[in-house]
């Protein structure tokens, strides 16, 4: 269990360093990192899906159903786009700039 | 069993740990590529985890809306242009934000229920969610509130930047509306959170918050959209962590809180690339400001594909500034075939990229990057500007808001102050646009009137394939 002041202490470290981690970071890559962090509060399937497992009653049920669903969404989509996203920082670099000279 | 929670507590906190590295990772160009892979394999633990969950019931369901979750969203994430990439950031997220509701409203439903079973005397026995505290009851209802909020707003951007939705819905007093729809859902939630646990509350509740995020984003123009997205992804964040503490799961706490964070700053250094405040963005009703413009004189001057295309090979440096129109017309590939060519006969060509041009600040970068162009060849705003008076030729591809003089110039224009790529100081300027329309904010560019500015009128991909042919006409 997590009570009240260790939540608030484990919030703030999590907030700073989620500041920390984008603050020094080149405009070209602020697209895939805000895909790459959709990607991460993909993390609300595995809540999504503690609803659902815990769900009695079938408008419970219906909910959770659904939210397991957009969470899916959320996690797959998220990471495929981020993928293809980054995809491209590979190839382009060393090969282009040889082509180029 | 005490030894099965363990194990699965390790596996949340691994996927926590996984996540923050991935993120670290995906914050330099070198480590990007595997920063995803990192963060994904941290998913695939904590889902695989909670499988395992002692109380879980409903595995089958569950299982069953992950697999069709999953493959719906995999299929159309592998499917969808580059170009389109976005608006399904936008999908995605609202969907997130969603899920985040989805779960607020199941607790709140089986609080709910659970406060029905005591009142009518029937025995109540306290499973796994027993009775709940105040601070878990508010935080529900907030987290369902703001990722309500951020589902209806991410699906209206969504409808905005795939076309559906062109018109933006202003009225007088919706400011106002807006406002009291807000209130009208936070003082239901405090009652909620208060302990009055009757359903029919809860249902207008989700309804108030659902109605705001659609009214708030629907005002808001194209252009604001990188910045309202990336506002709405630090809000699923936020939820997520809500909700997270509301089932007492860490790694939703922990992830939820670092996107979050991160989703906040990155938003402020978008709107500040745009030199605009957040609470401008949303609530400024971008270009309806009504003041009478600075009148624009002189005319716009057309210029043939075979003219522009002489004027760039004789020049000895040339600047491209690419906008969203280049990646509509998904014509990167054809605009650095016509750089190379150009690089070939010996001018010196850059790229220019103003930080929100497209759709997301990095839009540009990526699609250049997916046509192959070098990262040396591309130049920020600050770094190109001071070039321009030696710039001979600038073209300017399917941009428009970023290059206009207006936001220099002109106080009463909408995009006053906002920092542009100076292309005007070049000896040339060729603009190559589809019509003689107004740019997504719908104001004037005084650009295209400037003496020595030359319109080339016509889709990006085909005017970059006509300077291709006719650059290769002048080799032979």
């Amino acid at each position: 269990m997590i009570d009240g002041f260790l939540a608030l202490y484990i919030f703030m470290l999590a907030a700073f360093t989620g500041y920390e981690i984008i603050a020094r970071v080149p405009v070209i890559l602020h697209t895939p990192l805000m895909s790459g962090s959709n990607f991460v509060h993909g993390i609300v399937l595995v809540g999504a899906m503690i609803a659902l497992g815990h769900a009695q009653t079938t408008f419970e049920l219906v909910i959770g159903f659904i939210g397991v669903l957009l969470g899916a969404g959320n996690a797959a989509g998220g990471y495929v786009v981020t993928e293809r996203m980054l995809e491209m920082f590979k190839a382009s670099k060393p090969a282009a700039s040889k082509e180029a000279k | 069993m005490a030894w099965l929670l363990v194990v699965i507590k390790a596996c949340y906190f691994l996927a926590a740990l996984l996540f923050i590295l991935g993120l670290k990772r995906m914050s330099s160009p070198r480590t990007a590529r595997d920063g995803i892979l990192w963060a994904g394999v941290g998913m695939l633990v904590a889902v695989l985890a909670t499988f395992a969950l002692p109380d879980m019931h409903n595995r089958g369901l569950i299982l069953a809306a992950v697999l069709i979750g999953v493959a719906a969203a995999w299929w159309s994430g592998r499917r969808v242009a580059m170009t389109a990439m976005p608006q399904m950031v936008a999908l995605y997220n609202g969907m997130g934000g969603g899920a985040a509701a989805a779960i607020g409203a199941a607790e709140l439903f089986s609080y709910a229920g659970q406060a029905i079973t005591l009142l009518d005397g029937g025995e109540f026995t306290a499973n796994g969610a027993a009775t709940p505290g105040a601070a878990q009851l508010a935080l529900a209802v907030l987290g369902a509130l703001i990722g309500s909020v951020s589902f209806s707003g991410s699906l209206i951007a969504f409808a905005k930047l795939q076309g559906w939705l062109d018109k933006r819905f202003v009225f007088p007093g919706q400011r106002v509306v807006n406002l009291l729809v807000l209130a009208g859902a936070v003082v239901l939630g405090a009652m909620i959170a208060s302990g009055q646990l009757s359903i029919p509350l809860i249902v207008v509740f989700f309804v108030l918050a659902l109605a705001f995020g659609l009214m708030m984003t629907l005002p808001i123009g194209g252009a604001d959209m990188p910045v309202v997205i990336s506002l709405y992804n630090a809000f699923t964040g936020l939820a997520v962590a809500f909700e997270g503490f509301v089932l007492q799961n860490e790694a939703m706490i922990i992830a939820g809180t670092v996107v979050g964070a991160a989703g906040t700053l990155l938003t402020q250094l978008m709107a500040k690339a745009m030199n605009r405040s957040i609470g401008n963005v949303l609530f400024g009703s971008f270009g309806a400001t009504g003041t009478a413009a600075q009148a624009i004189g002189g005319s716009q001057k057309p210029i043939e594909a075979s003219d522009a295309a002489v004027m760039m090979a004789y020049a000895e440096r040339v600047v491209i500034v690419p906008g969203y129109g280049m990646a509509v017309a998904q014509a990167q590939h054809k605009v650095w075939e016509f750089a190379k060519l150009l690089i070939d006969r010996g001018v010196k060509v850059k790229f220019a990229i103003h930080p929100v041009a497209g759709r997301m600040p990095g839009h540009m970068n990526v699609l250049l990057a997916e046509a192959g162009v070098p990262y040396d060849l591309i130049a920020d705003m600050d770094d190109i500007n001071p070039e321009f008076p030696n710039t001979d030729v600038a073209l300017v591809i399917g941009a428009n808001d970023v290059v206009n003089p207006l936001a220099k110039t002109d106080p009463s224009s909408p995009i006053y102050g906002m920092p542009i790529l100076d292309v005007a100081a070049a000896k040339q300027v060729i603009v190559v646009k589809r019509g003689k329309g107004t740019g997504f904010a719908g104001i004037e560019n005084a650009l295209f009137y400037a003496d020595n500015a030359r319109m080339l009128y016509g889709d990006g991909q085909a005017a970059a394939g006509q300077l291709v042919s006719e650059l290769k006409t002048l080799e032979t």
